[in-house]
């Protein structure tokens, strides 16, 4: 069983930190994730909004893409995960729809046998198949102290995922126990941030963020855990913008799981990404890591 | 599945919404109960939350329906889905009525399929999602306004490092742009 990796398009650019620390993390487990040779955009929420068969026939192509050694493909985005695993299954139960993609398929000279490939995402591969005795042996910077609220956000555990609870997910708040943080139980973890709406009606987007942040901070947590370029982008590039329209005065670093699972593994914070985001994350991490974190970075 | 008997009695607009859904046919159980809208987080922005637009589709109200904003409201976080005791695929059937708005003309009263139609404009072209030249052509289209207001954030975000002035290519650009002709060749099939 080897794994494939599909990074997606956000990865790239606006992400960059969760594709840092996801490469980083991965290579300190001593677990091995091939990038998907020439993937493409899996098309977000956009092209199922126009037209069903090219949006799962664009979808379809990075399941072909992946070769006989691989039978897993692992998708850290929320949004990639989701197409990539409800093309597969509409491949398997809708024949008509099957017979298309398969031509669409064959206009590119490629075809893909549905079932094939284990869509996956990344927090279900940490979780389920390196797991918590491998995860607990390599952590050398408990995050003893460090209050975390995670965040799993809609296209993760809705509505396919089949490996955590869709309105009550636990798996990323059992993970940050293993590695000694303060997880923090707050009633929003698996509502949405809005996703392309800050583009569509700003204020409705800013009142949802505005929620997100507002729970988080009534349960005094120092940072937000999302696994989602969308919901970071959202609560971190956004947050100056709700907390003047609110007139709050929210400051919570929104970073990814992986770069926090990384500090754990006591990987540089430069490698993981940190700095990128717009409220900043080190000095909180510090402050509250303090004298435990000197002798793993200095 | 619908019973023959059944089916007889559905309006036009049902079989069609039907036909554009996979799964689409539980529709026809909905029990009016309201958990969706009441779960959504846009519900209250909604002109019809998706209970009454179930109701209304069973009318046969075609055009209030693919007028209304109800399915451009929705941003497929599929907590209806997930909640809805008859199982029907909420969030799909407003992927299939935003299809059916475009397709007949009527979804004029959103920018959501403009933000779609640039987005998948840049896939098409170059593979890759694009998400400078998606906001900066989508925003100076739609709302310049906006992109004055964004104007600070976006210089922090390239100042961080997060905004590539420049899309990504793939090699097989032209693999990907002979399966998307052919899957729209024959989606205009039927």
């Amino acid at each position: 069983m080897k794994y494939a990796y599909y990074p997606g398009c956000s990865l790239e650019s606006g992400s960059a930190a969760y594709d840092m620390s996801v490469r980083a993390v991965i290579e300190q487990l001593g677990f091995g994730l091939d990038e998907l040779d020439d993937w493409n955009c899996c098309g977000a929420t956009e092209y199922f909004s126009q037209n069903e068969l090219v949006a799962t026939s664009v979808i379809a192509r990075n399941l072909a893409l992946v070769d006989d050694q691989h039978d897993q493909l692992v998708a850290p985005c929320a949004a990639c995960f989701l197409n990539l695993k409800k093309t597969d299954k509409l491949m398997a139960e809708q024949p008509k729809i099957r017979a298309k993609v398969d031509q669409a398929l064959a206009a590119g000279g490629l075809r893909y046998q549905p079932g094939r490939v284990h869509v996956r995402h990344l927090l279900d591969v940490l979780y389920t198949d390196i797991g918590e005795e491998a995860i607990r042996a390599k952590v050398v910077q408990p995050l003893t102290g460090l209050r975390v609220a995670p965040y799993y956000g809609c296209q993760i555990v809705r509505p396919l995922n089949g490996f955590d609870n869709p309105e009550y997910p636990m798996k990323l708040d059992e993970m940050f126990t293993w590695l000694g943080a303060e997880v923090v139980d707050y009633p929003v973890k698996a509502h949405c941030c809005g996703g392309h709406m800050t583009q569509i009606s700003e204020e409705h987007a800013f009142e949802l963020i505005r929620r997100l942040l507002q729970s988080a901070a009534d349960y005094r947590a120092d940072l937000i855990l999302c696994m989602c370029p969308m919901c970071q982008l959202n609560m971190d590039m956004y947050q100056g913008r709700v907390n003047n329209f609110f007139n709050t005065k929210f400051k919570l670093p929104i970073v990814y799981f992986t770069q926090m699972l990384g500090v754990a593994l006591g990987i540089d914070m430069k490698k993981l990404g940190f700095g990128k985001e717009l409220v900043a994350a080190e000095p909180v991490i510090r402050a509250k890591l303090e004298g435990q974190m000197a002798a793993a970075t200095k | 599945m619908v019973a023959e008997s059944h089916a007889a009695h559905l309006s036009q607009f049902m079989k069609d919404v039907i036909a554009d859904t996979p799964g689409g046919q539980k529709v026809v159980h909905c029990l009016q109960c309201g958990s969706c809208g009441g779960s959504c987080p846009n519900g209250s922005e909604m002109d019809f939350t998706p209970r009454a637009v179930f109701a209304m589709i069973a009318a046969d109200r075609r055009d209030a329906v693919l007028q209304a904003n109800t399915m451009w409201q929705c941003v497929s976080c599929y907590l209806c889905t997930a909640r809805c005791p008859q199982e029907i695929p909420i969030t799909e059937i407003m992927y299939a009525l935003k299809r059916m708005a475009i397709r007949e003309g009527k979804a004029g009263g959103s920018d959501a399929p403009a933000l779609a139609k640039t987005f998948t404009d840049f896939v098409d072209r170059y593979g890759r999602s694009f998400e400078f030249g998606i906001a900066t052509r989508y925003l100076l289209f739609n709302k310049p306004l906006s992109m004055l207001k964004m104007g600070g954030a976006g210089m922090s975000m390239f100042a961080k490092g997060r905004l590539a002035l420049t899309p990504t290519k793939i090699r097989q650009v032209k693999q990907l742009q002979a399966i998307i002709d052919k899957a729209r060749e024959l989606s205009n099939e039927d």
